[in-house]
């Protein structure tokens, strides 16, 4: 196995595991956790493909994952605010018993 | 294959695994922090020392942080009672389980038109900075609105509405 396959796998299970977290928990801020991951891993396939790929010294791959980190960060901040704000409004974060969108 | 990325892939894959299943919540925010940790240290082992830095700075350093807080702040530390998973769990496990093996598929099936090797690149972090003010300027300068929007607006969204105050 090449080493830029393996990284893809494990870039591949990453993201399949944050998708599983963000799919089956009840708590709305371990749903973000899990996007977290994806995005993640996301980052990693792009890192990989700028080391291994024809033209590292262009750096696009790299300055795709840096604009990647900085805009997960934004995403954070914004869905941790919102979920703090659901929490005041409806006493809990729990997204099954989530289900109006009516407050 | 060299042993410390199996290593270092074992400690992201084990810290993954941990954040989503672990009970409780904090828990989970911690063993996300060693998935994180795992992975800059994947992005060193890249030779992308930025990237890797720039990971432990922002997801460490301030994502991890901001979760815990928000952990604390809705009292999500304590375990429910009707268990931590959503009644729709076997769906949204059979999902991931069926996306893992598509990519993993396309993985392997692609892994012999994959570069070998490559030599090690090279590159400084002025270098980067270059990049960032010349050929990526505009996207250094959305990213900087884009950035100061959101914290605008997650202090907007967070701000506490005092009693009788209009909605």
């Amino acid at each position: 196995m090449t080493p830029l396959a393996g990284y893809l796998l494990v870039a591949a299970l990453l993201f399949s595991i944050g998708l599983a977290g963000a799919l089956t928990r009840r708590n709305a801020i371990l749903v973000l956790i899990g996007i977290e991951l994806m995005l993640n891993a996301a980052n990693l396939n792009l890192i990989a493909f700028w080391r291994y790929g024809p033209h590292p010294e262009a750096l696009t791959g790299m300055m795709f994952a840096i604009f990647s980190i900085a805009v997960a960060a934004a995403e954070a901040a914004v869905g941790l605010g919102l979920v703090i704000q659901i929490h005041r409004h409806a006493k809990t974060t729990d997204l099954d018993q989530m289900n109006r969108m009516k407050g | 294959m060299s042993i410390v990325f199996y290593i270092l892939a074992t400690l992201t894959i084990a810290g993954a695994l941990a954040a989503v299943l672990l009970k409780n919540t904090v828990h989970c925010a911690l063993a996300l922090t060693v998935a994180f940790a795992g992975l800059a240290m994947l992005f060193l082992e890249l030779d992308a020392q930025f990237a890797g830095l720039a990971q432990i700075l922002v997801y460490i350093g301030a994502v991890a942080i901001l979760v815990v807080f928000a952990i604390l702040l809705t009292k999500g530390s304590e375990t429910p009672k009707d268990g931590v998973f959503s009644r729709t769990w076997l769906a949204g496990l059979a999902i991931a389980a069926a996306v893992f093996a598509v990519l993993g598929w396309a993985v392997i099936q692609t892994a012999n038109l994959l570069p070998n090797s490559a030599p090690t690149p090279t590159v400084t972090v002025q270098q980067i900075g270059q990049a960032l003010v010349g050929r990526y300027v505009l996207p250094l300068e959305i990213v900087a609105v884009l950035l100061t929007a959101a914290m605008i607006g997650a202090v907007i969204i967070a701000m506490h509405e005092k009693d009788g105050a209009p909605k």
